[in-house]
This record gives structure tokens, C-alpha cells and sequence, in this order.
């Protein structure tokens, strides 16, 4: 139900996001429905690939692996082991999330996958070569990365706190 | 993004690495547990695939217009200079609502921070887009993970790129000549 009405509410959103840029100038609105096409249509294949794969890798991890090693009683190997996948689990959008889902449902724990998905948010190695390298001068590269190494944990164990 | 200038999907790591696990996997449980088993994790999936549509249509919706009602160049002006905890505020607020992938985020980053924005500032901004960004949460994380989950990794991670600022505001180093030094580089073009 909760996910639900929050779709409501960003259909609502929107469309009171479509009515201030009308407001503005009506042109705009084929130009942003458009866009969102445009994007809804480049999303498609990964999250298709990704939602559909993540019920298979769940199916297939063995739930005696992911509790060990990632369920409530792993502890601070738990959240090690969930530090370095996520550093090295590919970027984009959808791998950290699809794996941490299948994750889950296999029976890890809640604030270890936090540590994952926030390692594989701020870390992911193949995103800041890719993409990162690139286009942001090095200094502000190894300065987020110095700020941003204790992160992950800091952020499992607040989640620990509350589930 | 949207656009021509996304990564083709056959050059994309990130989906061919998943497209990979996803058919080895599929076809482990397959060889493993046989045709039943296959056809009932399929349904489930697919059922899942059908729910989880209409909030990326609506995800897509919010991001398009967004990204029409607010231009860069009034982004680039609220954190353009030196300004303390607000910039960091600012900051944090653009990365997390700023709709765009690694291609568009990360040259805005570099814009700001070549045009007058401080390493704080530079270092919220991508943090935030990193950890709370909202178009992330809506369309991606929560078509995988349930609502709560969402929810309480996002309001726990609230604080991460405003600590982020200021934790690389108090590391040592950099000089006002090494600043010039970055500033004389030439600026990445920005990619929409």
C-alpha cells in the first residue's frame, strides 16, 4: 500500500510540475514528455535484466552462504565483506541494487546490505575509473574518496540501530 | 540520461555484467532445480517487473520536467561562490534533486568547482547525487528494495554529504596557487 500511494504522489508531483512548466511555455511540455521517453525507454532493458535476474541469483545463492556470511549473527566480517563487493560491483544503476535485493531475499541482513549499497554508491571502482577519472580533476577525486572511506560502515551500523 | 549520448548497451559494463550474471544464473537454476522451478521464479519476477512500471514511467515524469524548470545556470549561481554552511546546504540539496547519470553529473561537479565552488561544496554535491540522489531512489532502489528499506537508508544517509563537505574542507593542502593551477585547465564540456 505504502508503495502504492507514494506512485500517486509523483503522479501528482508531476503533474503539478506540468502544469508550472506549461505556465511557462506550453512548448516545453511535448519537449519534456519526450525526454521522459527517451529515458523511460533507455532504462528498460536493465531494469528488465535486473529484476528479472535478481529472483535467479536469489534462487540460486545458497541462504546458508548469504546468512553466514551476510545475515545478523556475520558482524564485523559481515560488514567487511560487504565493503569490498560493493567496491567492486560494476556502477550504473541498477547491479548494486539488483544484487542487494537478491541479497536480501537469500537472508542477509538489513544494515549489511545498507553497507554494500552505500560502498558500491560512493566507492564503485569501475564508475570512478569510468566515468570519474574523466572528468573531475584528481585532487576532488582522492579528497571524496579520503572524506567518503568511513561512510558504508558509519551508515550500517546507524541502520543497525533502528531495524 | 536520455539522449544520444548514452553508453550503447552492448559497451555499458555495468548492464552487460548483469545481463551475464542473469542468464548464468537463470540457467543454474534451471540445470539445478529444473523446469518447475524456473517457470515459478519467472512468474514471480515478472509480476514484480509489471508493478514496478508505473513508478519508473512516473520517475522518468518528475525527472524530465525537473530538469526543465531548473536550469544549470541557476544551480551554477547558488553555489557559484565560497559560502559556508549554506553552500554545503545547497550543495547537498542540487546532488540529491539533480536528475542525470555519471556523464551529466560529473562535469557539472567539475563546472561548479572550476567556476568559484570549493572543494566542500564539489565534494557535497557528488556525494549527495551519490548516496541520496532522488531520482535514484525513486526509479532504481525502490523498484528493487521494499518502501521502509528506502526510506530509512535515505533518511540515515540525510547527513553523509554535508559531513562529506566538511570533513574535505579540513583536509590538509591545497593552496590558493594549486586552485589557480586547476582553474587554468581547460573546462570539460558539459554534456546534457
Amino acid at each position: 500500500m505504502i508503495v502504492l500511494g507514494f506512485a500517486l504522489l509523483l503522479y501528482v508531483i508531476a503533474a503539478v510540475m506540468i502544469g508550472m512548466v506549461a505556465r511557462r511555455d506550453r512548448s516545453l511540455v511535448g519537449q519534456g514528455f519526450a525526454e521522459a521517453k527517451d529515458q523511460f525507454l533507455a532504462i528498460l532493458p536493465a531494469l528488465t535484466v535486473g529484476i528479472l535476474g535478481a529472483g535467479f541469483v536469489a534462487a540460486l545463492l545458497p541462504p546458508e552462504l548469504a546468512e553466514t556470511y551476510l545475515g545478523d549473527g556475520s558482524g564485523a566480517a559481515g560488514y567487511a565483506i560487504a565493503y569490498v563487493i560493493g567496491a567492486v560491483t560494476p556502477g550504473g544503476p541498477v547491479v548494486g541494487f539488483a544484487l542487494g535485493a537478491a541479497a536480501i531475499k537469500a537472508g542477509a541482513s538489513v544494515p549489511i546490505v545498507v553497507v554494500y549499497v552505500t560502498a558500491w554508491a560512493l566507492v564503485s571502482l569501475n564508475r570512478l575509473l569510468i566515468w570519474e577519472l574523466a572528468t573531475v580533476p584528481k585532487k576532488i577525486i582522492v579528497e571524496r574518496l579520503i572524506v567518503s572511506a568511513p561512510i558504508p560502515i558509519l551508515t550500517g551500523l546507524a541502520v543497525s540501530v533502528f531495524v | 540520461m536520455a539522449g544520444p549520448n548514452r553508453t550503447p548497451l552492448h559497451k555499458d559494463v555495468g548492464f552487460l555484467f548483469i545481463l551475464v550474471l542473469s542468464v548464468g544464473a537463470a540457467t543454474g537454476v534451471y540445470m539445478r532445480d529444473g523446469w518447475d522451478r524456473f517457470r515459478a521464479i519467472l512468474i514471480d519476477d515478472a509480476v514484480l517487473w509489471l508493478t514496478v512500471l508505473p513508478k519508473v514511467a512516473a520517475g522518468v515524469l518528475v525527472a524530465a520536467f525537473l530538469r526543465i524548470l531548473l536550469p544549470k545556470e541557476v544551480v551554477a549561481r547558488w553555489i557559484g561562490e565560497r559560502s559556508g554552511l549554506r553552500g554545503l546546504f545547497v550543495a547537498t540539496l542540487a546532488g540529491a534533486i539533480i536528475p542525470g547519470g555519471p556523464m551529466t553529473i560529473f562535469p557539472i561537479a567539475t563546472a561548479l568547482y572550476l567556476s568559484g565552488a570549493d572543494r566542500g561544496s564539489t565534494v557535497a554535491f557528488i556525494t549527495a547525487w551519490l548516496t541520496i540522489g532522488i531520482n535514484r531512489a525513486i526509479v532504481w532502489e525502490l523498484s528493487f528494495f521494499g518502501a521502509e528499506f528506502v526510506i530509512l537508508r535515505t533518511l540515515i544517509s540525510l547527513p553523509v554529504p554535508i559531513l562529506c563537505g566538511l570533513a574535505a574542507r579540513m583536509l590538509p593542502g591545497r593552496t590558493e596557487e594549486e586552485r589557480a593551477a586547476d582553474k587554468a585547465k581547460p573546462k570539460p564540456e558539459i554534456k546534457e
